[in-house]
């Protein structure tokens, strides 16, 4: 490749994505900046809340990815993505917590292996249960494939929530016919409604060292702490330097799904997508590509749920209603699925403005104004028009946000099903030729902008 | 067919359909516990028997519901997420009317109309009940159907209507928009709490006797199966006798077809939604009533049911729906005698996947009404 060549394609790069991809970061992280500044935050609030917000970017982000490998690229409409999350980390958990005897407080222990195995084994069980579904269920109509993956979401959340897999003994010696294993748990199980208290060595600092980066780190933490941020600013800093790590794997996951949607694998599960029959009559054993596409996507939520949770310090059943899938999909279709780039934007613009900025928008208000309490419920927040006094309910609206926001979210959805169902990035829906299809003088690759319909119409 | 054919067929299925042996296997291992748990006393008869009758009646509820998802799940094509929320939208509306007839003049309508948020007025103290408040349950769960017809007949002028032509899934995530915006909305006026609804003390109730003990058997569960079956009665009558049962059916063949014999699509859709609203809020209502508890979550809660009973007894078929609820029901209830009770709604949606597996067109399909 020529230097020529590269620089054009640096520049052909350069005017698609990585511009709209800034503009958008940027755009979001000065809205917050600015929030701070009318927060009068100091620099560890601002900090905080930039890594607060690069978290969720990086979890919607990676999360938005992932769903595209199974409904963009393949058409695999999969709504039990959080059922996928949560055997991820609660494998990983189980896998990697110490032993209640050395786990301090937590009432249910593990195996206390290193936080890498645990992560593997997260990912690895996530992808066998994606197996377990998709073998029975990839068969089906999308409509039931969809009940279906609902449904084995909220299978794993009461199996969470069982008292049957709460805890478990795990007998000081097992004696397997030749050799005897000893293994150092002593209770294990998933924790029941109380949840698991995530008590392994924190993630960002298992990673370091296996790097051989955590002495710098402490002195750069140090170093901070004698410059910039007086008292304790580890936490600070943990945070941001997490958030720059969810970014890279956002990166990772977006390599490995643009080249996998290259490659003729991917071109094979387009063209699933677009008609499956077309595709098996020409030879292709699409059962078998679907499945390996679901597994796939599966074993990347899981790694999602992973990276969302691990490093909260305990996790509950609650966390994975299936809610949080609906949130996926919310972000993948406004950024337009089919496009791994419109799936990191619509999970930056979902994490930014629909998750967290309502939150943001109410804290500004109340900086903003000083307003005394809010009603406690909505009667008494009418009440005030009796008198013709709105001011009660627009407290009341404020301190509802976090239910709003999800009315918001709803309409959002409805809004761009109605006007814009391909998304922000719809349009640049890859077709599953490998040469491009568009005409010779006309600009951009052909195609009706593909609705968010898997092909199913067509 | 002779004895050798049939036996030859037997092993053929065998062999190619491991799944069935599995679930024969687990059939048989569930009937044999049943039986020896039964004969050996560690399963009470009376216990069982409470257990199928709550089966049952949760199965009612089930298949009230599926009704009006079954068939606009036929005729418009789309799995309506939403329809859990229309379940509670109803419940809301027609306790609200409930606690109204039953509180006024000694309460603040605005604490009766938002059905006591925040622990202002207590159904109980309302006397909320068949016996207790005739009147106040009967407007109640007449004003639930209505206030679900309105609600569903704006959304889908709304919502539904401008994208009608799109495919099923582009509806389908559409519809996922509505139940968030619904369900928060909820919660945002009648609060997160969940409440007490009904004087669950002075229900009426009698012991049936069993053969080693009784169980339960209370008025509401008794009006729960009078309401169910009339309507469903109606609705049998309505789609059977009427010339509209007919015009649906042929939508739900062929859309096209049905509007170029001269069907007026549009108008068949706005009555499939008012009856199906209309019995889904009745539904909702009655849920309530019976269970004496609401919550805002109570029809999302409801819904993977719903659709499990819809599925398993055929989509469009509304003996489909009420079979399906009814064994989606008792599934729920009954499993508990062989698994953990914490299982009870997994063991049912299992049950949904295994009838998708090998019969994805419903056990009663090819019966459709609707």
């Amino acid at each position: 490749m020529s230097a020529s060549d590269v620089r054009a394609r640096f520049r052909g790069l350069f005017e698609r994505d990585v511009t709209l991809v800034l503009a958008v970061l940027g755009a979001l992280y000065v809205a917050y900046i600015l929030a701070g500044v009318v927060f009068g935050y100091g620099l560890r609030g601002q900090l905080n809340s930039i890594a607060n917000l690069t978290f969720y970017i990086g979890v919607f982000g990676m999360l938005a990815l992932a769903l595209n490998l199974h409904w963009g690229y393949t058409g695999l409409f999969n709504i039990g993505i959080v059922g996928f999350m949560g055997i991820g980390i609660y494998v990983t958990a189980l896998v990697s917590k110490p032993p209640v005897a050395e786990g301090g407080a937590a009432q249910v222990g593990g195996f206390g292996l290193p936080l890498v195995v645990g992560v593997v084994a997260g990912v690895v069980a996530a992808g066998l249960f994606g197996l377990l579904v998709a073998l029975p269920a990839l068969r089906l109509r999308a409509d039931y494939l969809a009940i279906v993956t609902v449904a084995f979401s909220e299978i794993v959340r009461f199996t969470m929530m069982s008292r049957t897999f709460q805890t478990f003994t795990v007998p000081d010696t097992i004696d397997l016919w030749l050799f005897t294993i000893d293994p150092t748990a002593d209770t294990v199980g998933l924790g029941g409604g109380g949840g698991l208290i995530l008590n392994y060595t924190d993630p960002l600092e298992a990673l370091l060292r296996t790097l051989f980066l955590w002495e710098p780190y402490l002195g750069f933490v140090a170093v901070v702490e004698r410059t910039l941020i007086p008292n304790n600013p580890k936490p600070v800093i943990d945070g941001l330097a997490y958030g720059v790590l969810l970014l890279i794997g956002v990166g990772l996951f977006y390599l490995l799904l643009s080249r996998t949607g290259k490659s003729p694998f991917g071109r094979v599960l387009k063209a699933i997508r677009e008609d499956e029959d077309v595709a098996n009559a020409l030879g292709k054993d699409t059962d078998r590509f679907k499945l390996t596409a679901f597994v796939l996507g599966a074993a990347l939520m899981g790694l999602g749920g992973i990276l969302w949770y691990s490093s909260r310090g305990s996790i509950t059943p609650p966390s994975f209603r299936p809610n949080i899938t609906f949130f996926i999909w919310i972000a993948l279709i406004i950024g337009g699925s089919g496009s791994n780039t419109g799936s990191f934007l619509g999970g930056a613009i979902f994490a930014g403005v629909l998750y967290e900025g309502p939150r943001y928008f109410k804290n500004l208000v109340q900086a903003a104004f000083d307003l005394g309490d809010a009603p406690r419920n909505f009667g008494e927040a009418m009440a005030g028009f009796a008198s013709l006094d709105p001011m009660p309910f627009i407290l009341y609206t404020l301190d509802s946000v976090s239910q709003l926001r999800l009315v918001i979210m709803g309409v959002v959805l409805i809004w761009l099903m109605h006007n814009r169902p391909e998304g922000l990035l719809g349009h640049r829906k890859e077709t599953a030729s490998s040469v491009d299809l568009a005409r010779p003088g006309s600009d951009g690759p052909t195609g009706n902008p593909a609705a968010a319909d898997g092909g199913e119409n067509q | 067919m002779s004895v050798s054919e049939t036996y030859v067929r037997y092993r053929q299925t065998l062999s190619e359909e491991p799944l069935a042996i599995g679930v024969l296997l687990v059939a048989l291992w569930m009937a044999w516990s049943l039986a020896s748990g039964l004969l050996s006393g560690g399963i009470q008869v009376s216990s069982l028997a409470s257990l199928i009758w709550d089966g049952l009646l949760r199965g009612l509820i089930i298949g009230l519901a599926g009704i009006g998802l079954s068939m606009t799940y036929s005729i418009l094509n789309f799995a309506n997420f939403a329809h859990g929320d229309y379940l509670t939208t109803g419940a809301f509306a027609g306790m609200a009317t409930s606690y109204l007839v039953a509180g006024i003049g000694e309460n603040s309508v605005g604490a009766l109309l938002l059905v006591g948020a925040g622990g202002s007025v207590f159904g109980g103290a309302l006397g909320i009940g068949v016996t207790t408040a005739p009147l106040a349950v009967v407007l109640g769960a007449l004003l639930a159907g209505i206030a679900t017809i309105a609600l569903a007949l704006v959304i889908d002028r709304f919502v539904y209507r401008p994208i009608r032509g799109e495919s099923g899934i582009a509806l389908l995530i559409t519809s996922i928009g509505v139940a968030f915006a619904l369900r928060y909305l909820l919660q945002f006026v009648f609060g997160a709490g969940v409440r007490g609804t009904t004087a669950a003390g002075s229900v009426p109730r009698v012991n049936v006797p069993a053969i080693d003990g009784t169980f339960r058997v209370t008025a509401h569960d008794i009006s729960l199966v009078v309401v169910a079956a009339g309507l469903m009665l109606g609705v049998h009558l309505l789609l059977q006798r009427t010339k509209l049962g007919k015009a649906m059916r042929a939508m739900s063949d062929n859309e096209d077809l049905a509007r170029i014999t001269g069907i007026p699509t549009e108008r068949v859709i706005r009555t499939t939604w008012i009856v199906g609203a209309g019995l889904t809020g009745v539904a909702g209502y009655m849920f309530v009533l019976w269970k004496g508890t609401l919550g805002f979550n109570d029809g999302w809660l409801l819904l993977l049911l719903v659709f499990a009973a819809v599925i398993l007894g055929g989509i469009g078929s509304i003996y489909g729906a009420i079979g399906g609820g009814i064994i989606i029901g008792l599934t729920a209830s009954v499993s508990v005698v062989w698994i953990p009770s914490e299982f009870g709604r997994a063991a049912a949606f299992l049950v949904m996947i295994v009838i998708l597996l090998f019969k994805p067109e419903g056990i009663f399909a090819g019966r459709t009404t609707a």
